[in-house]
């Protein structure tokens, strides 16, 4: 039995791996003019044609890397609230913390733009922040007197509702050569991405995906529910404060580059867990992460290379493929406790 | 004196403002098991959740190996105490080995990885709770039963002096409650550890506890060994028993007797009588019996069952008195039915009167 799960995580970690080294090589190779595998050989040694490698540099690589590490992100940040509602329909987006985290940063952008001013990534990173922190700590309030897990995202999706029309309220009054950005932005997109974003967004997500990675224990004691987490040594309180931190960060971090995306933060995790057959933190961190990182990616070529040259809002195609796994869930939540 | 190991000093519990039973003073030893016993909503569970720190204590502190349990660390804790609580766990794709593999976390490093040597306690403690068949099953498809059943390995591979467990036995069929018990006497004795357990099945507490605990709605009402406890006049207090009753020697209950004139005369001695007794109890027939000696068997559930018991006297012959009564009862009767089929010299009575029962015409069931 322990062989039998030692070899299936092996496998399903290969599986995520090459999907991730295939993904990212049509993702660098495929878009407005495609490469072939040489041109991009070429690029990386240093060679090659002066425009294919701006575009692979400049434009392609980063937005793929930003795939990849907030995809990433978004999935851990759904298994941590799931861990923390003790319910896999909890994520950033139907909890309104990806809104909340939008809400602010439109206003940051348009205070510091109307001022000639550029948004530095930190500066993106803290007013998202504030935002996610805002939402969930009105979701907490009212978890505090609700305890039925659908009152809760019902709550959250009409947080979600007000801190988009807030949002769209703002988007108005914005100078017009700031609306074409924020539009974008607002209706989530990984484009325009600065090699200069992705090392920021990459060392506070790390740094945070290392302290996740290192509370694996006392989340695994947390699935036994709070009175047998406390029986094994874990300080409840400080955990869940932790988590909330935790997760909010990496939903806040996301929705600053690439705006609010929705359901990959509940159908990945639901897919990693079955395709692992485990809900083990240790394993699920790092999958979660992998399997994130992927959706993402094969998300955001769908996204621009679908339509080309129009590009769709990356929402749309993660609510396309993630929306009915989520759906399945519940059909199958439902008759497991019909049955 | 042994040493306390846990103990409760005036601890108040209760929810949010309310307290609901104060100035708690219980103790537990090493090597000694305490039952909570007492009625639905009487506040067992609160003083256990409250014992374990799932609830805060209104006043008062709990003590543990010497210790003020509010002062330690919950590492600290998580070695000395464990528990087995009623919530229903929920778990995702858990196997049983999963769930009690997590007993061993207060041991392992910072990312809770066992050693071999965790997953060789790990598979004792399945084993002593015989769970080895449904380890290997997600913890969700199994039933309450066996979920209990690991919960206790969890419990025992934590490696605790002290096992808190709120009525560990409530889903268990009488084969589990057994070995349940056995297992717990077992760590007890051998590990010499102490436990603390509530329990509604107040046979099981009367052959099991070295001691007692009854609480009360709102207060401790008494404690002490087993036999101070387990009289009927006091558990039928305790819990307010108003159908039926509560046999001290049996440690069992009855239920209430078929009322109205008797029907039905039993002749019946030497534990024969009791399974006819529950039948007309059962089928709502009033009945006399007789007669009896006081240190027959039957006799005591005919005190709880019969509308009227013609005794005798423990040892003595049956007296002419005794006798004249049980006809005079007999005859009020519309039928007999005998229970006995050898008579002995201290009761030859019991055969006369069957024969007069059947001269008189009386209808033999």
């Amino acid at each position: 039995m322990k062989r039998d799960r030692r070899l299936r995580y092996g496998i399903a970690f290969t599986v995520l791996a090459i999907l991730l080294i295939i993904l990212l090589t049509v993702n660098i190779k495929y878009g407005s003019v495609d490469m072939t595998v040489k041109d991009i050989m070429e690029v990386f040694a240093g060679k090659g044609d002066i425009t294919v490698s701006r575009i692979i540099m400049d434009i392609r690589l980063p937005r793929v890397m930003a795939a990849l590490v907030l995809g990433g992100a978004l999935s851990v940040s759904g298994y941590l609230l799931q861990t923390f509602f003790g319910n896999p329909i909890a994520g950033p987006f139907v909890l309104g913390i990806s809104s909340g985290a939008k809400l602010t940063v439109s206003v940051a952008m348009i205070v510091f733009l109307g001022q000639g001013m550029a948004v530095s990534s930190a500066t993106l990173i803290i007013s998202a922040f504030v935002g996610a922190m805002l939402s969930m700590g009105f979701i907490l309030l009212v978890s505090g007197r609700v305890k039925k897990m659908s009152m809760l995202v019902i709550c959250g999706v009409m947080i979600g509702y007000i801190c988009s029309a807030i949002t769209d309220f703002i988007v108005t009054f914005a100078d017009d050569s700031n609306i074409v950005n924020l539009h974008n932005w607002s209706m989530g997109s990984f484009s325009g991405i600065s090699w200069e974003n992705v090392k920021t967004m990459s060392i506070v997500i790390f740094i945070t995906l290392a302290c996740t990675f290192m509370m694996s224990k006392p989340i695994s004691a947390y699935q036994l529910g709070e009175t047998y987490a406390k029986n094994m040594g874990v300080n409840i309180k400080r955990f869940r404060i932790l988590l909330i931190l935790l997760s909010s960060i990496l939903s806040a971090v996301v929705t600053a580059f690439a705006g609010p995306i929705s359901f990959v933060g509940i159908a990945v995790p639901h897919l990693i867990k079955r395709m692992f057959k485990t809900a083990k933190p240790i394993i699920i961190i790092p999958a979660c992460f992998l399997g994130g990182a992927a959706f993402c990616m094969f998300c955001d070529l769908i996204a621009r290379t679908v339509f080309a040259p129009t590009e769709m809002s990356i929402s749309s195609i993660t609510a396309i493929f993630g929306a009915p796994v989520v759906i399945k869930m519940m059909v199958n939540r439902q008759e497991d406790k019909n049955a | 004196m042994r040493d306390k190991y846990m103990y409760t000093d005036r601890l108040a519990v209760g929810y949010g403002n309310k307290i609901l039973i104060d100035d708690i003073d219980i103790n537990v030893e090493k090597g000694q098991i305490i039952a909570l016993i007492g009625p639905n909503g009487a506040g067992k569970s609160t003083i256990l959740k409250t014992i374990i720190g799932q609830l805060d204590s209104k006043d008062g502190t709990v003590y543990l190996a010497g210790k003020k349990m509010s002062e330690m660390s919950g590492h600290e804790v998580s070695v000395k105490m464990s528990v087995m609580m009623t919530d229903r766990l929920k778990t995702e794709l858990m196997t049983c080995r999963d769930v009690v593999n997590t007993g061993r976390y207060p041991y392992t490093g910072r990312l809770g990885i066992l050693s071999a040597a965790d997953h060789e306690k790990v598979d004792e403690a399945i084993e002593l709770v015989g769970g080895e068949d449904i380890a290997d099953r997600d913890f969700m498809e199994i039933s309450d039963g066996q979920r209990q059943r690991i919960m206790l390995a969890k419990a025992i591979c934590q490696e605790p002096e002290i096992i808190v467990l709120d009525e560990p036995t409530s889903f268990l069929d009488i084969r589990h409650k057994l070995e349940l018990i056995s297992i717990l006497k077992k760590m007890v004795k051998e590990r010499n550890i102490a436990v603390i357990m509530s329990l509604h099945e107040i046979d099981l507490a009367q052959k099991v506890a070295d001691k007692i605990v009854c609480v009360k709605g709102d207060r401790i009402d008494r404690s002490g060994e087993p036999d101070e406890i387990f009289t009927s006049d006091y558990i039928e207090k305790l819990y307010d028993i108003r159908k039926g009753s509560y046999n001290e020697l049996f440690g069992g209950i009855e239920l209430e007797r078929a009322g109205g004139m008797a029907e039905v005369f039993v002749i019946s001695g030497n534990g024969t009588g009791i399974p006819y007794y529950r039948k007309c109890q059962r089928e709502g027939i009033p009945f006399a019996t007789g007669i009896i000696h006081e240190n027959d068997v039957d006799c005591q559930v005919a005190e709880a069952l019969a509308v009227e018991v013609i005794k005798e006297k423990a040892f003595n012959h049956i007296t002419d008195e005794s006798f004249e009564r049980a006809v005079e009862i007999m005859n009020k009767c519309k039928s007999v039915k005998c229970t006995l089929d050898v008579f002995g010299d201290i009761n030859v009575e019991n055969k006369k009167l069957y024969e007069i029962a059947k001269s008189t015409g009386k209808k033999i069931l």
